[in-house]
């Protein structure tokens, strides 16, 4: 039998996010938020730690509330109709996640509590300028001498590097540039000598930064796991990672559904209400099913992720979603901003800014031609 | 059929190429090709280096300085233009209002406005849009009442671009209420030092404010500021709205984004060593919109082929509109997909004139959001894609 209704559990996550959401995160207050020093609310983040949100990504044995797949989309769904941009997804799903898979015990003993009680903040700095989306593409070098690896090279697109004290800082120990195995991921301290930041905030609003390692020494105790073995890690906590922000894409998608159907409804151009003119009816009805079809590969690459299905089946069903979820993207983003017209464009109103979101998450971990062919290979 | 150039016409275009070669400023050049923007000082440089070699007007008659040239030669001239990545001159002053004021001006008017206007004098801006009223331009409601020797004027209008470096703006206001829409609308210059006007800069989601709110507050304008007859304005915008319409497929544009896109994709890493270049599915939306440009550009051949034997602008021109714009915005895609992650930091300014910080991400990349973001216009504004849709489905196909 097929059931696609909430547990209660998850009925009540969803629930608790939606109350926070309308206490707290109205579109005024995100903007103040994002234009913070920290570009997120530190507040916020303690208000999640002790509702119990950080803890949704883990597993029971890591202290979590159980790392179902689905309980994160629901959660990202009603984070992404308001547009969170705390670091949840940087520090808790992937940081966290890496580190849950490939973590010593007494690694996890030591950073897992941390982060679900909301007082470590991580970034996971894998990409580098020319690797484009391949995981398996890395140049920054790590060499050992002795008790100590020294680490050289620069990493991009590092979601929440400006705000993290430890970075998970993915090198290549051996190999050729984008050979699968020689891959470690180490965990260095933002403020060591050597690591240099540059930060800005994304077109989401999320803060991400550029970081460059110039001759950076860490203990080799500060490696994840042992030499040369992070890649899978690193790609289940990228996977996680993707399908949490499609998740939050889909409750973004939502919003922008909602609030242009609404504007059609008010909207009046020749006398009328513009949602009465057919051709835009359509179109509208178009975005539903673009809405609707997301939500539904979001909710089936949850469930398998969620399930017994192998690890193949489980990445290329992230793949799937994630390609499709980025051909909906484009259709509800554009006919979004197309149906409110020139107010659509304008930094004053929210739809635009959905509209931004929606395409950031369109090229986080991989776009929709990446995901397609990474689909059509495995 | 023959679509090739006469040996005058070949010869011309030599000329062109050769004059933006060695005219058009390579300091301009190089923040064109940087996606930097142009400040007003250097566009109206540039605008005069055009006048100073006659060819600021090139949609005018020769009797109020313009060029005189034929269909072809415009073209030839706006291809080389647009392949060189020079700014066509702002058209409000140039494309808009003087087609007007030649039409249905007084003398005294043309003399006054139209000298000033080609030697780039004066920045001319637009004021049509109003916040209640987009597509149903006609439904406007600023509104000018007649007192004495002047109007008086009080509204607002919207999506004014680049209205806070404007000396003049025109305007379609309403002068009689009583009567059917379109025929209670006139058309009207007012000078924007004016007391009662004030400009609120939008800022658009690529972090610029291009546009502007004005707002008029018993703004008092002199009454031989008025064009034509009172409660006609309407028929002397539609007139303008044609003029915006041709020469808006932007072909050459296309033509220098394609080149700069298969360079591009040249030298972005795929991430597998190889290129995007090489890669399948990037490689086919190219060839996509690489042959929708070849439609589009033989679209407007033939359109313009029908100008040069004295016919007008017909709804047909609606056609370059729509494919222009979307192919417009595809080609923004193609560069956000290259860019990648690089077009994730929204840092606005680093390509603003004069900025001095640290730039974020390799080359222009981080731009490649901005302008796709940006570039979502082009399908909203100069009458909608809709609404160029409704004018073929009425005046073309007759439904």
């Amino acid at each position: 039998m097929w059931i696609f209704s909430n547990t209660e559990e998850q009925q009540m996550l969803q629930e608790s996010v939606q109350k926070f959401v309308y206490k707290s995160y109205d579109f005024d207050t995100r903007n103040q938020i994002i234009a913070s020093e920290k570009g997120f609310s530190q507040e916020n983040w303690d208000l999640f730690a002790e509702l119990g949100w950080l803890t949704v990504p883990f597993k029971e044995d890591d202290g979590g509330f159980g790392g179902s797949a689905v309980d994160l989309a629901v959660m990202m769904e009603e984070f992404g109709k308001a547009m969170l941009v705390e670091p949840f997804i940087a520090t808790a799903v992937l940081a966290g996640g890496v580190i849950s898979e490939q973590g010593s015990a007494e690694q996890k003993a030591e950073l897992l509590p941390k982060i679900m009680e909301g007082s470590l903040q991580l970034a996971c700095a894998y990409a580098e300028q020319g690797s484009r989306f391949n995981l398996a593409n890395i140049k920054t070098s790590a060499v050992v001498e002795g008790d100590t690896v020294v680490l050289n090279g620069s990493k991009t697109a590092v979601l929440n590097g400006s705000n993290a004290e430890i970075l998970l800082v993915a090198a290549r120990e051996s190999g050729a540039a984008t050979d699968s195995e020689g891959i470690s991921v180490f965990l260095v301290e933002a403020a060591s000598a050597g690591v240099s930041i540059q930060s800005f905030a994304n077109v989401d609003g999320k803060k991400s930064a550029e970081i460059s390692l110039k001759d950076v020494s860490v203990p080799v105790s500060q490696r994840l796991g042992t030499s040369g073995s992070a890649l899978q890690a690193l790609q289940d906590g990228v996977d996680r990672a993707t399908l949490a922000v499609s998740a939050e894409a889909v409750g973004a998608m939502e919003s922008l559904l909602h609030k242009t159907v609404e504007y059609s409804k008010t909207r009046k151009q020749f006398g009328t209400a513009i949602g009465t003119f057919q051709a835009l009816q359509h179109r509208m009805a178009d975005m539903f099913i673009e809405c609707q079809l997301a939500r539904s590969i979001v909710i089936m690459a949850a469930m398998k992720l969620d399930g017994g299905e192998s690890a193949l089946e489980k990445t290329k069903s992230v793949s799937a979603a994630k390609s499709r979820i980025g051909r909906a993207i484009q259709k509800v983003g554009q006919e979004a901003i197309q149906i409110h017209g020139g107010i659509g464009m304008t930094e004053e109103l929210d739809v635009g800014h959905l509209f931004k979101s929606v395409t950031a998450a369109e090229i986080m971990f991989g776009n929709t031609d990446y995901h397609t062919q990474r689909f059509a290979s495995l | 059929m023959n679509a090739d150039f006469t040996a005058e016409e070949l010869q011309f275009e030599n000329e062109v190429r050769e004059f933006l070669q060695n005219d058009f400023p390579a300091e301009y050049r190089e923040k064109v090709d940087a996606g930097i923007r142009l400040s007003k000082d250097e566009l109206v440089h540039w605008q005069k280096i055009l006048y100073k070699k006659g060819w600021a007007a090139s949609n005018w008659p020769v009797e109020h300085g313009g060029t005189g040239w034929s269909a072809t030669e415009k073209h030839i001239f706006a291809t080389e233009m647009g392949l060189i990545g020079a700014p066509e001159p702002v058209p409000f002053g140039m494309k808009m209002v003087a087609p007007v004021l030649m039409a249905y001006g007084s003398d005294e008017q043309k003399q006054r406005f139209l000298p000033d206007i080609l030697q780039s004098n004066v920045w001319w801006c637009q004021g049509y849009s109003e916040p209640n009223s987009g597509s149903d331009l006609a439904s406007l409601k600023t509104s000018a009442v007649r007192d004495g020797d002047e109007y008086v004027v009080n509204g607002s209008k919207t999506w004014n671009t680049y209205g806070q470096y404007a000396d003049w703006i025109f305007c379609l206001v309403r002068t009689d209420t009583s009567v059917k829409k379109q025929e209670g609308i006139s058309f009207m210059l007012i000078d924007m030092k004016t007391p009662g006007i004030t400009l609120k800069p939008i800022v658009l989601l690529d972090g610029h404010a291009e546009v502007n709110e004005v707002f008029f507050d018993e703004v008092r304008v002199p009454a031989n500021n008025l064009i034509g007859e009172e409660n006609k304005g309407w028929t002397y915008a539609k007139v303008l709205l044609t003029h915006e319409r041709t020469n808006i497929s932007g072909v050459p544009r296309g033509k220098r984004r394609l080149a700069a896109l298969k360079r591009l994709a040249g030298n972005t890493d795929d991430g597998f060593g190889g290129t995007m270049l090489e890669n399948s599915a990037f490689k086919t939306k190219l060839a996509e919109v690489d042959i929708e440009l070849q439609a589009l550009e033989y679209s407007e051949l033939r359109t313009l082929a029908a100008l040069s034997v004295g016919k007008a602008p017909g709804p047909e021109s609606s056609i370059l509109k729509i494919v222009g714009t979307e192919l417009a915005q595809e080609m923004d895609e193609l560069f956000v997909d290259l860019a990648g992650y690089n077009c994730l930091p929204f840092v606005p300014e680093q390509f603003e004139d004069g900025f001095q910080g640290e730039a974020v991400g390799p080359g222009n990349s981080a731009a490649a959001a901005l302008s796709y973001f940006n570039n979502r216009k082009l399908s909203i504004f100069g009458g909608s894609n809709e609404i160029q849709r409704n004018i073929i489905s009425k005046a073309v196909l007759g439904l």
